[in-house]
């Protein structure tokens, strides 16, 4: 007919193609920014410095059996560290103090605690390292804000002694949240999404998946059939602050329970996954042939008795994978445990489900609002800590898929 | 994990009492009593021993165990059976009604607090005033009397986030869908697929963190090199963020709607010398646009509702403004920050958090609801 029209359509198919590829890179190119930006941050965070410095324990500033405060082993600290470099200027000196954490002191006075035998003696210890020195000793060339730091020949000195190193933060999985973001520690928010979210299972798997059979199985077909129905597709759909603020009346204001409690958060945590086990149930409980239940039936057993005796183990594959989903998506659920208190600064792991807890996506939500330094890192540790769980709790709920389609295969 | 193992223990003991204490009341009764027990046990290990809810939540489950191990003595193995029937059906009808009594729960709990908050607050104040400041110091003596309550600011603020992270996302997110569904080979579609769904997986505290630590700063460096200056809290951070976390949203949904449509009206297409494009704007799309309609719906919805991507990344003053390189706060970050840190139930400024939950469940029900109906009726056309 004619080519140039031909040809132009062809350019515009091109065009289209070209553009509807281009907007589905665009998804890909935002997850890697996303997952890069944290990545390259957050493996920083897994790393804690730590120096070498040889003190003498004395016995006139700490006590017989090393029973001074803190603040007594500070000051053995800074004695030790402004005699490593003698001939400093004597500004320098008060500050080198500077290149060790708060905690350092604290964990001074516990090893003197344990060996009394050595005090008197000198001992050589490994302390951790402050923030900023931290930051430099990462391979920064700042403190960690862009600043340049009056310290930092000090510390160039005493890496190349072979008296700084960079370890595993094991500090990370084993201390709870702190003030000082070198000794802070994700084990209370760990605790704390614990418990939460085995409240939030023990409460919502049962009570999901037997809604699920009800509506499957038992519910007559009517009016309040599908205004429950409805009612279920649009809880799923309501957005989870407002979880919270029911979590709060309801629970805080009425029922005087504790604020801020695992207790509470998995309430509401429950709640707001019961929609997700219900639907999942349901479809899971769909895709079971129906002659199954029938057969059961057929020799002589009760209705009630084939479900749950049949038709429900054998869905239950679908009926977990729906449920694991589910606490994943409770896992990274910040919203409602806000509202509800979960954000105080807690300094100790929860021992019950009454005491005053944060969980972990609120942990990284409290360090990311933190304006020092170290925080950042730490917070995208955190965010690397939390990512590592859900791709645990989706890669078991692939398995069980897996699995079931095998067994059905 | 201890306590776990405790717990099993409990409930297998306590079925053991309860055979003791009944001596034939079946099997059943046993395992009722036990399930009962078990449930009494984890009520219990949630309060301090001792205090009131303690002995209420403790003992009220083995009461009632016990009690129906007791009442199944004697019956023959048909009545029994019966029985435990008639009682699982009551516990199933019970499970399903608590999804019922939660929406319920919301509704009555946040409208009796914003009924509250409208004896001390106008509701034509709230709905239509200009000026929303409720961080106003308040004299003890004057509640209610000071800070104002106008809740257009902060809608104004919602919608320009919401609006900048829907214009972005919406397209993205639909051609995204139709490259899937209608152009990319299998290999790329089974590639492609699982990484926008990890975008959707996604914690929103991640996305948000995101948002301050790494696009704020890049915004700001791009404003200040082309001479702009934009807020470290802009209204451009935060939507383009939130575009990043609904993009998988639409591109899902507008995928399933594109798969509805029938593959014949397709083939026609094409029959009739159509190129792909062409059957696609003018065949597929048009019949795929009520369920994309309810997905962008749907999306916007989740948008508005979305929380912690603003409570990081916008601003906490509210301000008439629809310049996108300024701060504005948001409907969730004002609930957010009312509710965080003390709260008294008689104070307008707690209380005015619940209006706007109220606003915000009122808004976000009746786009679902609208959209859930045109994908259920969709759904059945085309079955």
């Amino acid at each position: 007919m004619n080519e140039a029209g031909i040809r132009k359509r062809r350019a515009r198919e091109r065009r289209f193609l070209f553009l509807s590829a281009g907007c589905a890179a665009i998804a890909i190119f935002a997850l890697a920014g996303l997952l890069a930006s944290v990545a390259l941050q957050g493996w920083r965070g897994f790393f804690s410095a730590s120096l070498r410095v040889v003190l003498h324990l004395d016995a006139e500033v700490v006590g017989e059996k090393g029973e001074g405060d803190a603040l007594a082993y500070r000051r053995l600290i800074k004695r030790a560290i402004a005699e490593r470099f003698a001939d400093a200027p004597r500004g320098d000196k008060r500050k080198l103090i500077g290149l060790f954490s708060f905690s350092s002191a604290v964990q001074l006075r516990d090893i003197a605690r344990a060996n009394p035998e050595r005090i008197h003696g000198r001992v050589t210890v490994w302390l951790p390292a402050s923030a900023k020195a931290e930051a430099f000793l990462k391979g920064g060339d700042d403190d960690g804000n862009g600043n340049a730091w009056r310290l930092m020949p000090y510390l160039e000195k005493m890496r190349d002694d072979g008296d700084a190193r960079v370890e595993w933060n094991s500090a990370l999985f084993t201390n709870a949240d702190s003030r000082d973001p070198e000794s802070a520690g994700l084990a209370g928010a760990l605790a704390g999404t614990a418990l939460t979210l085995l409240l939030a299972f023990l409460l919502s798997f049962p009570a999901g998946v037997l809604a699920a059979l009800y509506l499957e199985f038992f519910a007559r077909r009517g009016r309040l059939f599908s205004l429950v129905e409805v009612n279920i597709n649009n809880l799923a759909a309501v957005p989870s602050v407002i979880f919270g603020v029911l979590g709060l009346a309801v629970f805080i204001n009425w029922f005087g329970m504790p604020r801020g409690s695992p207790l509470v958060g998995g309430l509401v945590l429950s709640l707001m996954t019961l929609p997700t086990i219900i639907i999942a149930s349901r479809a899971a409980l769909q895709a079971q042939p129906a002659a199954q239940a029938e057969a059961a039936m057929s020799l002589g057993a009760t209705k009630m008795q084939a479900v749950f005796h049949h038709t429900l183990p054998s869905a239950m594959p679908g009926v977990l994978t729906g449920a694991i989903l589910g606490m994943a998506q409770a896992l990274g659920e910040t919203a409602p445990l806000l509202i509800i208190g979960m954000v105080a600064f807690v300094a100790e792991a929860p021992s019950g489900f009454a005491d005053a807890a944060t969980a972990l996506p609120v942990q990284i939500f409290l360090w990311a609002d933190s304006p020092e330094a170290g925080f950042a890192e730490r917070t995208a540790s955190a965010i690397l800590v939390l990512l590592f769980f859900l791709v645990l709790m989706n890669a078991a709920a692939v398995l069980l898929r897996q699995r079931l389609e095998t067994a059905r295969g | 994990m201890l306590f776990l193992l405790w717990l099993f223990a409990a409930a297998f003991v306590s079925r053991g009492i309860a055979r003791k204490l009944a001596p034939g009341g079946g099997a059943h009764g046993y395992d009722a009593a036990g399930v009962c027990i078990f449930v009494g046990a984890i009520a219990g290990g949630f309060f301090a021993a001792g205090t009131l809810p303690f002995w209420i939540a403790y003992p009220a489950p083995v009461v009632a165990g016990i009690a129906a191990a007791f009442s199944a003595r004697g019956l023959n193995r048909r009545r029994a059976q019966e029985r435990l029937e008639r009682h699982s059906l009551f516990v199933l009808r019970l499970a399903a009604g608590v999804a019922v009594v939660v929406t319920a729960g919301i509704v009555f709990s946040v409208a009796a607090e914003s009924f509250r908050f409208f004896q001390l607050v106008s509701f034509w104040d709230f709905l239509f005033g200009l000026e929303w400041s409720p961080q106003i110091a308040i004299r003890e003596d004057q509640a209610g009397a000071s800070g104002s309550f106008g809740v257009a600011p902060v809608l104004l603020g919602t919608l320009l986030i919401t609006g900048i992270a829907m214009a972005v996302a919406f397209p993205v997110g639909l051609f995204s869908a139709v490259y899937l569904s209608e152009f990319a080979s299998r290999r790329a579609r089974r590639m492609i697929k699982p990484v926008i769904e990890m975008l959707a997986g996604m914690p929103t505290v991640v996305y948000g963190f995101f948002a301050v630590v790494t696009l704020s700063p890049l915004l700001r460096d791009l404003g200040a090199a082309l001479g702009a200056e934009i807020a470290g809290e802009s209204a451009l951070a935060a939507g383009l963020v939130m575009a990043m976390l609904l993009i998988p949203f639409v591109a899902s949904l507008s995928e399933d709607a594109l798969a509805a449509v029938p593959d014949s009206l397709r083939q026609g297409a094409l029959a009739l010398g159509a190129t792909r494009s062409e059957a696609v704007f003018s065949v597929v799309l048009p019949a795929a646009m009520p369920g994309v309609f309810a997905g962008a719906l749907l999306a916007f919805s989740r948008a508005l509702g979305e929380t912690m991507i603003v409570v990081m990344a916008a601003g906490v003053a509210a301000t008439m403004s629809v310049n996108p390189l300024e701060a504005v706060t948001t409907v969730t970050v004002q609930i957010v920050t009312l509710l965080t840190g003390d709260q008294e139930f008689d104070d307008p400024k707690t209380l005015a958090a619940f209006a706007l939950g109220l606003l915000l469940f009122v808004l976000t029900l009746a786009m679902n609801a609208i959209a859930l109906r045109v994908l259920g009726k969709r759904g059945r056309r085309n079955e």
